[in-house]
């Protein structure tokens, strides 16, 4: 199995069993962040519970995606991306552990 | 050799000057205590000052090995050019220091080969990390080769002909919208290892990130460096040698000489001139011409720093 069919194979899995739990709306999204000159953008967002970011690294220097103590990317090199699926509501302050001054903000209503 | 000594014509660095300075993608920095006072100079000048009096060592910075963007698609090729230079020299420096990003991902490959061609140089190196240098799971890698015996995430002290040398790291548990950062034990630290010691010994302290707050826009400082340099009040000669910022930045302030290092591998912007920070691709041909020395020579007290050119090519 390659990784990319492995990869979307745990996405199914995880959407199944989001909606077993019931815990997540029929229509949650994925939505795109893009780092880009060492910002995130859009830089701040307002998404739904049960909806997902994808991350992505558009430069040539390696970033991550950190909200102490909610999730953590690992090192993400050129092109590579990170998602997390929001569970709860809450402002999620996040910010690039390689260049700190990296700030973004996901509110989840 | 080209040669600029800014420091004769009484009109300072002309703003020209700096800016082409910045835009240099050099090998390495050779400095030289004189006298008890570090000097840097380029390592062509140092080659033909082979008389040079005391204790000479090098400061290399920011290899990346592994990175192989359009900015430098080889940095492992002009890492091996910068080694060559220092085995060219006719008078061996004492001992070379890497100031951080070693590797661009923290791979074990990339440490190895680093190691590979940095070795055969056949000096001691005393390294501190760079952020890239701590990216892999566990942190493990740096650790096991470059920090044995150190403190910490990587600090440490040592003397060398009269300096006394303290290696930093501030690359460490950084905080959302901060810069670089020491943290309270490296500070701690750094207090005791001073503490009973003569305020005439010369002081090198050599960190990845600049300790002084070059452009926060950009990240390029450290929160708590102030405090390091705290300690370091009252001491006749500090010099802090840094790199990260691909390029050279020098200011004196009271006692304390700050200078950051180019890198082997890719030229940044200066600050402000590009939307980010990241690698600054020149025209390849460009490129070759622009890996060359600059080096600085400067003197304590309110002289104008002197900046000396020296291309490796054209």
């Amino acid at each position: 199995m390659t990784l990319t069919a492995f990869r979307s194979f745990g996405a199914s899995l995880a959407v199944a069993a989001a909606l077993m739990l019931g815990g997540a709306p029929a229509h949650a999204e994925t939505i795109a962040v893009s780092i880009d000159n060492f910002t995130f953008a859009p830089n701040e967002l307002k998404v739904k519970v049960g909806d997902t970011i994808t991350w992505t690294n558009h430069d040539d220097i390696p970033h991550t995606v950190v909200a102490a103590g909610k999730f953590r990317s690992k090192t993400l090199d050129t092109d590579d991306s990170f998602s997390f699926t929001f569970a709860a509501t809450g402002d999620y302050k996040y910010f690039c552990s390689l260049h700190p001054h990296m700030t973004g903000m996901i509110k989840v209503e | 050799m080209s040669h600029h000594d800014h420091s004769d014509d009484n009109n300072g660095v002309s703003r020209r000057k700096v800016l082409e300075c910045m835009t240099w993608a050099g090998t390495g920095v050779l400095w030289t205590i004189s006298g008890g006072v570090p000097r840097s100079l380029g390592l062509v000048d140092a080659a033909n000052a082979a008389e040079t009096a005391g204790m000479s060592f090098l400061q290399i910075s920011d290899s990346h090995v592994g990175f192989d963007k359009p900015a430098n698609p080889n940095a492992l090729g002009t890492l091996e050019e910068a080694i060559g230079k220092v085995n060219a020299m006719p008078k061996k420096p004492s001992f070379m220091i890497h100031t951080g990003d070693i590797s661009h991902l923290s791979k074990a490959s990339e440490f190895d080969d680093a190691d590979r061609i940095i070795s055969q140089a056949k000096l001691d190196v005393h390294y501190v990390p760079g952020e890239h240098d701590f990216l892999d799971e566990g942190v493990k890698f740096y650790k096991e080769r470059y920090g044995k015996g150190a403190k910490g995430a990587g600090w440490y002290s040592f003397d060398a002909g009269g300096v006394h040398f303290i290696g930093l790291v501030n690359v460490v548990d950084l905080k959302a919208g901060g810069l670089g950062n020491l943290g309270a034990e490296q500070l701690e630290w750094l207090e005791s290892d001073l503490k009973g010691r003569s305020k005439s010994t010369p002081v090198v302290v050599f960190a990845h990130i600049p300790l002084w707050t070059v452009y926060p826009q950009w990240g390029w400082g450290t929160e708590d460096g102030g405090r390091a340099l705290e300690y370091l009040k009252g001491y006749g000669s500090v010099t802090v040698l840094n790199g990260h910022i691909h390029q050279v930045m020098q200011k004196i302030e009271g006692n304390v000489t700050f200078h950051t290092a180019r890198s082997t591998a890719f030229p940044q912007p200066a600050p402000g001139t590009a939307p980010s920070p990241g690698p600054m691709k020149v025209a390849d041909d460009k490129l070759r011409g622009m890996l060359g020395v600059a080096s600085i020579n400067f003197k304590m007290g309110d002289q104008p720093l002197a900046i000396i050119d020296t291309p490796l090519q054209g």
